[in-house]
């Protein structure tokens, strides 16, 4: 009797360890670290709509955890660590400078999955996912030809490296197709997000004269200098519509919703690999926001170039692409200039007066 | 009404107390606000306090954020103490760290020695100095206040810096990223403990705190000091100089600022790059007053405050609290150390207004 009831005892025991430690297997931990703060309105809040979409799709299979505001410096370590500490087997990492810490980090926690965002460096366990920005730099540019009176477009940028400049190039280009004197003003600020170091540049730009402004910064506060101002702006990262009803012509919106509930589901399954993904018009992790504050013509060229593009009809980067002194880009690609080029691109385009920082 | 009415003597009791009812205030308010976020006071309390003390690895990485905090915090105090206000402790902390890599980015890829790290420090921290004088100068020279001159200066620093990795500096594998190319291991600070990210810095803010004290409690020259702080006129009758004691505080505070900027540079971060400080020349402003300006006081203030960024993150983690919570925390707790400190001169008192006196006078006591 009695070994019966140990022996009973013991199954429901185990029974009942089995039902937790599978339960608590099942739910798996995602971490996201950013660079600014949730409520950027820009690039780190379409992250945020990706977690959300997480959890909505996932429900509680998963569990999710923010950082925001996560410098680039030192603190980015502590900060993917943490993560990986506390349990987090899948931890998306959504900025340029992370990639150093999140390979060190990924060295010591060999079982647990990264996903960095814009970077070129891959491990086992760490992947790369970003998106092909420069296809809708190029739809821009054509509008922007378009609708700027002056010819001049004011552009914000945050750092000189090649995934910025190649926007600038993308614009030009897509500008040149329309209006081949369209001249181009660049701010550097030097920083992702700082709202107010980019309406400054905003002013300075329209005091300069220019009459349509572009960024590639985190913040819609240029969107609001472009409104205050009456001119006209694109939004960047997400739709800033809220924020220049009267100004945003379209906005690149990042839609990195579909791909982080992919990876998410690969790493439940246990089929999560490294990779390199760069998607862009084709695949919706790049899209337009609605084309708004334009003629019905220029609205149909935006809507036709983009449909080019997705159907694979348009490269941006069609050779010959022309250098600043006049001489054709090695075409590398074919038709078009390779994935290698564009990801490494230091130089600018015929048509744009200036100088890439510190070349 | 209450007024607050100034103490015939300094209350020495509260002078010590002052910052423990600042601490004990603060966590009071945080936990209401635990609590009206929905949270149990309690618990949080603990994730945010408690759990970073119990786990090896918190405690190295509060160390590591301790580690400038208390260097330059202990700087600011002399500072302080000498009644010269510098502000701008950030501004020297970056050009210490653009001096220090000077050396390390010309030795690059050489077959330098181990000297060079230890030179790395002395640059870091002579160009910390110096960039400290010309605030000093100016308030000396030329009576310009020093605490713009300071503050003012910080935001040159950055441009310095930033024009550097940008330009001539930049790794030329960088992709084009402000950066320069990561330190050859000679030219970065050793680890202390294996498999952490605590480093030598650790052990030189040690040294620094034991030295300060010692300086300001043993030397004249500490003396000097506090008293020009406390009595500057009794001190420039006993023949110390105000102006060369400006020259000297401000000396001293930008060299560890700076000392402590090439030290993060050669350290957790190996390589130099914009954004290599989150505010710490201005945090650190807190730590001292926090730390009533005592090398002591400094070293307890910056572990506390290193404390309250990491367990920020794990109230971020395991609370999903947001980060700003943190930074609310640490306003009230400045603000509450502020508000302590003016009770250890003055009292709070009770008083009738005239109207209602009057009033009473006329009707009786209500």
């Amino acid at each position: 009797m009695r070994k019966i009831l140990i022996a009973a005892t013991t199954a429901a025991l185990t029974f009942a360890a089995g039902s937790l430690s599978a339960g608590a297997a099942e739910k798996l931990k995602i971490g996201l670290v950013y660079l600014g703060p949730v409520g950027d309105f820009g690039w780190t809040y379409q992250h945020e709509v990706g977690r959300r979409e997480m959890v909505k799709v996932l429900g509680d299979k998963i569990e999710t955890t923010y950082l925001e505001n996560v410098n680039e410096g030192p603190d980015s370590e502590r900060a993917i660590e943490q993560l990986a500490r506390t349990g987090h087997k899948l931890i998306f990492t959504t900025s340029f400078g992370y990639m150093d810490p999140t390979l060190k980090v990924a060295k010591k926690f060999p079982k647990t999955f990264f996903e960095h965002s814009t970077g070129f460096k891959r491990a086992e366990n760490v992947g790369t996912y970003s998106g092909r920005f420069y296809e809708g730099r190029y739809i821009q540019g054509q509008i922007a030809a378009k609708m700027s009176k002056k010819g001049v477009i004011g552009y914000i940028g945050s750092f000189p490296i090649p995934e910025v400049i190649s926007g600038i190039n993308a614009t030009m280009i897509g500008a040149q197709s329309i209006n081949p004197d369209i001249k181009v003003k660049i701010i550097w600020v030097n920083t992702w997000f700082d709202p107010g170091k980019e309406a400054d540049a905003a002013k300075a730009l329209v005091d300069q004269g220019v009459d349509i402004i572009m960024q590639h910064t985190d913040s819609p506060a240029a969107m609001q200098i472009a409104e205050s101002r009456g001119i006209y702006a694109f939004g960047q990262d997400s739709d800033m519509i809220k924020f220049g009803p009267k100004a945003q012509l379209t906005a690149i919106v990042n839609n990195w919703a579909p791909y982080y509930v992919q990876q998410a589901k690969l790493a439940m399954d246990g089929k999560w690999k490294s990779g390199d993904t760069w998607q862009g018009l084709k695949d919706k992790m790049v899209m337009m926001a609605p084309y708004t504050n334009m003629p019905d013509d220029v609205k149909k060229l935006a809507t036709e170039t983009e449909a080019a593009i997705t159907s694979g009809k348009l490269h941006v980067f069609k050779c010959p692409v022309v250098g600043q002194d006049g001489k054709p880009i090695e075409c590398k690609g074919g038709q078009n200039l390779d994935d290698g080029q564009i990801l490494s691109m230091n130089y600018y385009v015929k048509g744009v007066d200036d100088k890439v920082p510190g070349k | 009404m209450l007024v607050l009415e100034k103490r015939a003597e300094r209350s020495a009791l509260i002078a010590v107390a002052s910052p423990l009812i600042a601490i004990v205030l603060t966590l009071v308010t945080i936990a209401i606000l635990f609590a009206l976020l929905g949270k149990d006071p309690l618990f949080a309390l603990k994730v945010y306090f408690l759990d970073p003390l119990n786990d090896p690895y918190s405690l190295q990485e509060i160390t590591v954020k301790a580690t400038p905090l208390v260097l330059i915090g202990v700087g600011l105090s002399f500072c302080y103490l000498a009644n010269a206000w510098n502000i701008g402790a950030e501004g020297q902390f970056l050009i210490g760290a653009v001096c220090g890599s000077w050396l390390a980015v010309v030795t690059h890829g050489t077959e330098a020695g181990p000297w060079v790290m230890p030179a790395m420090l002395l640059f870091g921290a002579a160009g910390g100095a110096l960039y400290a004088l010309i605030p000093a100068l100016c308030r000396v020279k030329f009576g310009a206040s020093e605490i713009l001159v300071s503050l003012m200066l910080v935001y040159v620093a950055e441009l310095i810096l930033d024009y550097l990795v940008r330009g001539p500096w930049r790794d030329p594998k960088g992709m084009n990223f402000p950066t320069t190319a990561e330190f050859d291991s000679v030219a970065t600070v050793p680890i202390l403990i294996e498999g952490s990210r605590v480093h030598l810095g650790a052990l030189i803010a040690l040294i620094v705190v034991a030295g300060a004290w010692l300086l300001l409690s043993r030397t004249i020259k500490g003396f000097e000091i506090r008293l020009v702080g406390v009595a500057s006129k009794a001190a420039r009758f006993s023949g110390f100089s105000s102006d060369r004691l400006i020259l000297f505080t401000f000396a001293v505070s930008g060299a560890l600022a700076g000392m402590a900027g090439i030290i993060e540079v050669a350290g957790p971060v190996g390589h130099l790059q914009p954004g290599i400080s989150p505010g710490y020349g201005f945090t650190a402003i807190i730590v001292a007053f926090l730390g009533r300006l005592h090398p002591v006081g400094i070293l307890i203030a910056g572990l506390f405050l290193a404390l309250t960024f990491i367990g920020g993150e794990m109230a971020q983690i395991t609370l999903k609290v947001p980060l700003d919570l943190t930074k609310v925390f640490q306003g009230i707790l400045l603000f509450y150390v502020l508000a302590c400190d003016s009770l250890i001169a003055y009292r709070l008192r009770l008083i009738r207004t005239q109207r209602k006196v009057a009033h009473e006078v006329a009707n009786g006591p209500a």
